[in-house]
């Protein structure tokens, strides 16, 4: 038996449908991603309940000048959280093409098929690219929190600064979990090979956490970046 | 019958948009980014009462866009609707709640 034959047999044997027919697995993850939008709302209505609350700056949108006459301008950097915001979006659409291709194993191409129809055939690819702009937004909030501490902003400055860095904090170890669980995915897929029915519930539910953690990110850059 | 619906369950899931499809949605994700992050930096924009209720609504497009399309909810079982739309409606309906309550909003 082949290794994509011998997992697709595995990932079959651990398939668990419940009385509604539904994969008792999928279940959880959208009763998970309900648990964890109360968390996040809970997360932005603190945020919002400060908003324009704090004593001292530096401030996210205006400038502050402290006692000494020292002059913080408005720390928010725009272009930068946009640019992550975009890497974001683009890791969603490779996480659905990730996706496609494990829907697609086993289907034959067409004749004739161009590079790009070659290419959503690979899960590794778009797994692998998935991932790395997972980094690649960790890179850029990781920037954005040493530039923000340079700049004298920490958790304990302010009000904005203690949810500002609780709310984006949390997001951004959803983001690591995300990346692990993706690199794990790849290895599997390297190992022995996404081909079964239940590997493809395997990366269905990865793809729901992670194009969560997307929208999640789409409110809180309108909420906490944009409006002023 | 638990078959029955497993089948039709899968039947429904493999009936997902497709590569172009995907494009398509990623171009006009982006395309809402940008008017968004171009109105963040035209002052006359920022100044007008529309400005925070227009930004909530591109924003609450791309999050019905990114749930609908890209997590399968529109082609999906009830139940995860009911999953995901339940707990949805409660965290909205709290943090309206406790903006009140703060008197962040007011009638």
């Amino acid at each position: 038996m082949s290794a994509h034959a011998d997992g697709a047999a595995h990932a079959e044997h651990h398939t668990h449908y419940t009385t509604t027919g539904l994969d008792n697995r999928k279940i959880a993850i959208w009763a998970f991603i309900g648990s964890e939008c109360m968390l996040f709302a809970s997360l932005i209505a603190t945020y919002l309940i400060y908003k324009g609350k704090s004593l001292v700056g530096p401030y996210p949108h205006t400038e502050y000048i402290d006692a000494a006459g020292k002059v913080f301008k408005p720390i928010l950097d725009i272009p930068v959280t946009s640019a992550s915001t975009f890497v974001l979006l683009a890791s969603s659409f490779a996480m659905v093409l990730a996706l496609q291709a494990v829907q697609l194993k086993g289907v034959p191409l067409p004749s004739g098929a161009g590079w790009w129809t070659r290419a959503q055939r690979s899960s590794q690819l778009w797994l692998a690219v998935t991932a790395a702009l997972g980094t690649t937004f960790l890179g850029f909030q990781a920037y954005e929190f040493t530039a923000f501490v340079n700049e004298g902003l920490t958790i304990k400055t302010n009000l904005f600064g203690s949810t500002f860095f609780t709310l984006t904090g949390f997001h951004g170890a959803h983001v690591t979990v995300g990346v692990l669980w993706l690199m794990s995915l790849l290895w599997v897929d390297r190992t022995r090979g996404l081909a079964g029915p239940g590997d493809e519930l395997l990366v269905d539910i990865t793809a729901l956490y992670w194009h969560f953690v997307d929208v999640v990110w789409i409110a809180i850059f309108t909420l906490v970046y944009l409006i002023q | 019958m638990a078959h029955e619906s497993a089948h039709v369950d899968k039947h429904a899931a493999h009936a997902h948009p497709n590569g172009a499809t995907y494009l398509k949605i990623f171009v006009i994700l982006t395309l809402i980014t940008v008017v968004e992050v171009w109105a963040y930096y035209i002052p006359a924009l920022v100044a007008s009462p529309l400005f925070n209720p227009s930004l909530i609504i591109m924003s609450a497009v791309k999050f019905a866009i990114v749930v609908m399309f890209y997590m399968h909810l529109k082609y999906d079982h009830k139940i995860f609707k009911m999953l995901f739309s339940g707990p949805l409606v409660i965290a909205m309906a709290t943090i309206v709640a406790l903006l009140f309550l703060f008197r962040q909003l007011s009638f």
